[in-house]
């Protein structure tokens, strides 16, 4: 079976900007497919080609063999990054408005149960809050039980136990075999999510793969952090990053690593070990930050 | 995704129609304050004026002057000289004596035929008259009389009290709801799904209209109640017109707020169409004697040709066939701004 999506040389320029220049990657059916990189590296760009909602300046974008076409608005679901809904309407009536303009809808008791919206179903759609607020918009993207679902940046701006709650739903979504193509700038959300992943800077891929492969890949290290205060005024025998109130050591022998540092009189009691992340390898391939 | 427009048409959704369609009904039932001003601009505007001038009459000197003659008094001598009247050329015999005989003329003049006309009833045609053989030899005119009753101002100025107030819910409410829809990405989340930019279009259309409509009419009625506005025509026919001239004011605004996410420019815009048409389109005073040039480019705005169309109905009595050329031109702006505006439309 040929992939769901298949991309060849994707671009699209602005007036005086290059926002995507010449992106390739196929998307399997059944799969969570991650777009990463900071905000201005063309992945919300290339999203809104792949649902056919900004036209590329070249390239193709295959959908289940054929070029994208109308049949798409029926067969997939978007929640945009940013999207207001019409004022002065519930959320049951924003629901059914979008239910009205699809042939195929799933129940609205379905979508209420998958995205959990009972205890806010006859409220104003202006009055809720961030989660509630982005899980209406799954269920709008839900509504047509789409082949693929667009998911780009969908807990920017929410509070932990809401893009925790979050996932839960797409990891029910990933379960029922839906394909999911998820833009986000937080890695940890791409590692919970993504069976593979793109890290995207200035319009172009810069790595492609699974997290776990791309991390197998570019570290075998580990992380040895430990407070800035306990490291002052001492010298060390390997380089150390100072990161704020904390430094980090980077180690392939995390046993030498601990004796170098008893040896040297620092107390071990706030070390923390950690393996190394998407956050890590993207600072890695770029040299900044990703949330920047 | 481009589809051709006979292929737009063609695939129009009427589930996708009414359901755009109810939900806007819904949010401007819901949105108090601007559901309350809707109502009581009209109020205040048209029961203002139809209280202030129920009893005054149209203040200027008009004499209707037959057979090709020219305006220009400097080109004139003798009555025609006249400073502080205004000499209105009529090619028409017939309709310009029943606007004599309902006081919009204050004399209707024939140089030619050695001939005029005023209305027993009006003193500023006795004083007219005595102007008249005060400029030229006492035989040298022969006087034929009509009799009629008055038209007030405000029976005169009511269908463009109404037509102002329709263009200002059309071009305002029609245009910053739509460009709002753009700016906060509401049109955005639906370019997403299968409705096209026709149906969204006519469902604002028609929910803007059925709303403006409906205040009018119950306006229009209880004012009537205490004002007892003139009415020579049929009611249903000034329906029909106001119902056309409506929907070429929305699309106007459709057209305007086609392609803008600036709810600035949008007003800017608006401003720029809406305050020429009040003050070109004969909404305050008649064109009649105005510079050609200010005539031809009233022409060009549909509050004119509603004004116009309203206005022969009410006060002379006219009908559908007598105002087929308000109707065409209405019909053809409406549908060239829908056109160009559904061709234009920009959903982000």
């Amino acid at each position: 079976m040929p992939p769901l999506l298949q991309i060849q040389d994707l671009v699209k320029h602005y007036k005086d900007v290059q926002a995507v220049r010449g992106v390739s990657f196929t998307v399997e059916r059944g799969s969570c497919f991650g777009l990463l990189g900071p905000n201005g590296a063309g992945k919300t760009t290339t999203v809104e080609m792949l649902e056919g909602i900004t036209a590329a300046t070249s390239g193709e974008i295959i959908y289940q063999g054929l070029p994208l076409g109308d049949r798409f608005r029926y067969e997939a679901g978007i929640m945009f990054q940013t999207t207001a809904l019409q004022d002065f309407i519930t959320v049951r009536e924003t629901v059914k408005l979008f239910q009205r303009l699809y042939d195929k809808t799933l129940p609205v008791e379905e979508l209420v149960e998958r995205c959990a919206l009972h205890e806010f179903l006859d409220r104003d759609t202006r009055k809720l809050s961030g989660g509630q607020r982005q899980r209406l918009l799954l269920a709008l993207a839900l509504i047509n039980d789409p082949e693929i679902l667009f998911l780009d940046e969908p807990t920017t701006g929410l509070d932990p136990q809401a893009r925790r709650n979050f996932w839960e739903l797409v990891h029910g979504i990933k379960k029922q075999g839906k394909t999911v193509i998820l833009t986000t700038h937080y890695m940890e959300e791409a590692y919970e999510l993504c069976d593979k992943i793109i890290i995207m800077d200035h319009g172009k891929i810069i790595a492609e793969g699974t997290p776990q492969q791309l991390l197998a890949q570019h570290f075998s290290d580990v992380v040895a952090i430990l407070p800035t205060t306990e490291l002052a005024n001492r010298e060390l025998p390997m380089p150390v990053i100072k990161n704020g109130d904390s430094c980090e050591i980077i180690t392939h022998d995390v046993d030498q690593t601990i004796q170098q540092l008893i040896d040297a009189g620092v107390s071990l009691a706030h070390l923390r070990i950690r393996e190394r992340t998407l956050d890590d390898l993207f600072l890695q391939l770029t040299g900044k930050e990703l949330r920047t | 995704m481009k589809t051709a427009p006979a292929q737009r048409i063609k695939n129009f959704r009427f589930k996708h129609f009414f359901a755009v369609l109810a939900a806007r009904n819904i949010e401007f039932f819901r949105d108090r304050a601007a559901l309350a001003w809707n109502i009581l601009f009209p109020v205040l505007i048209v029961a203002g004026f139809a209280f202030a001038f129920s009893t005054d009459k149209i203040d200027l000197y008009k004499v209707g002057v037959y057979g090709a003659q020219t305006a220009d008094k400097k080109q004139q001598s003798g009555f025609l000289a006249t400073e502080h009247i205004q000499f209105i050329p009529i090619t028409d015999l017939q309709p310009a004596l029943v606007r004599l005989e309902r006081h919009q003329l204050d004399m209707l003049f024939d140089p030619e035929q050695k001939r005029y006309w005023i209305n027993e009833e009006s003193p500023r045609g006795y004083l007219l008259e005595r102007i008249l053989r005060g400029t030229a030899a006492q035989t040298e005119f022969s006087k034929q009389s009509v009799t009629g009753k008055a038209i007030r101002y405000v029976d005169w100025l009511i269908p463009g009290i109404l037509a102002m107030n329709m263009m200002f819910s059309a071009l305002f409410g029609i245009g910053y709801v739509i460009v709002r829809y753009r700016k906060n990405g509401v049109l955005k989340r639906l370019k997403a799904t299968p409705l096209s930019a026709l149906e969204f279009l006519t469902a604002q259309i028609a929910s803007r209209l059925w709303l403006i409509m409906a205040i009018t009419t119950f306006v229009f009625a209880g004012t009537n109640l205490f004002v007892d506005f003139a009415m020579f025509g049929s009611w249903l026919d000034l329906f029909i017109i106001f119902t056309l001239g409506t929907i070429s004011m929305i699309s106007l605004g459709l057209l305007i707020a086609a392609r803008l996410s600036s709810e600035e420019l949008a007003a800017g815009l608006l401003n720029l169409i809406s305050w020429p048409m009040i003050f070109l389109s004969g909404v305050w005073f008649s064109l009649e004697g105005s510079p050609p040039v200010i005539q031809q480019l009233a022409q060009l705005l549909p509050l004119t040709h509603l004004v116009d169309g309203a206005r022969a109905i009410m006060i002379d009595g006219a009908n559908l066939i007598d105002i087929a050329p308000q109707l065409g031109v209405l019909t053809l702006m409406s549908l060239l701004f829908t056109a160009v505006g559904a061709a234009s439309f920009r959903w982000e």
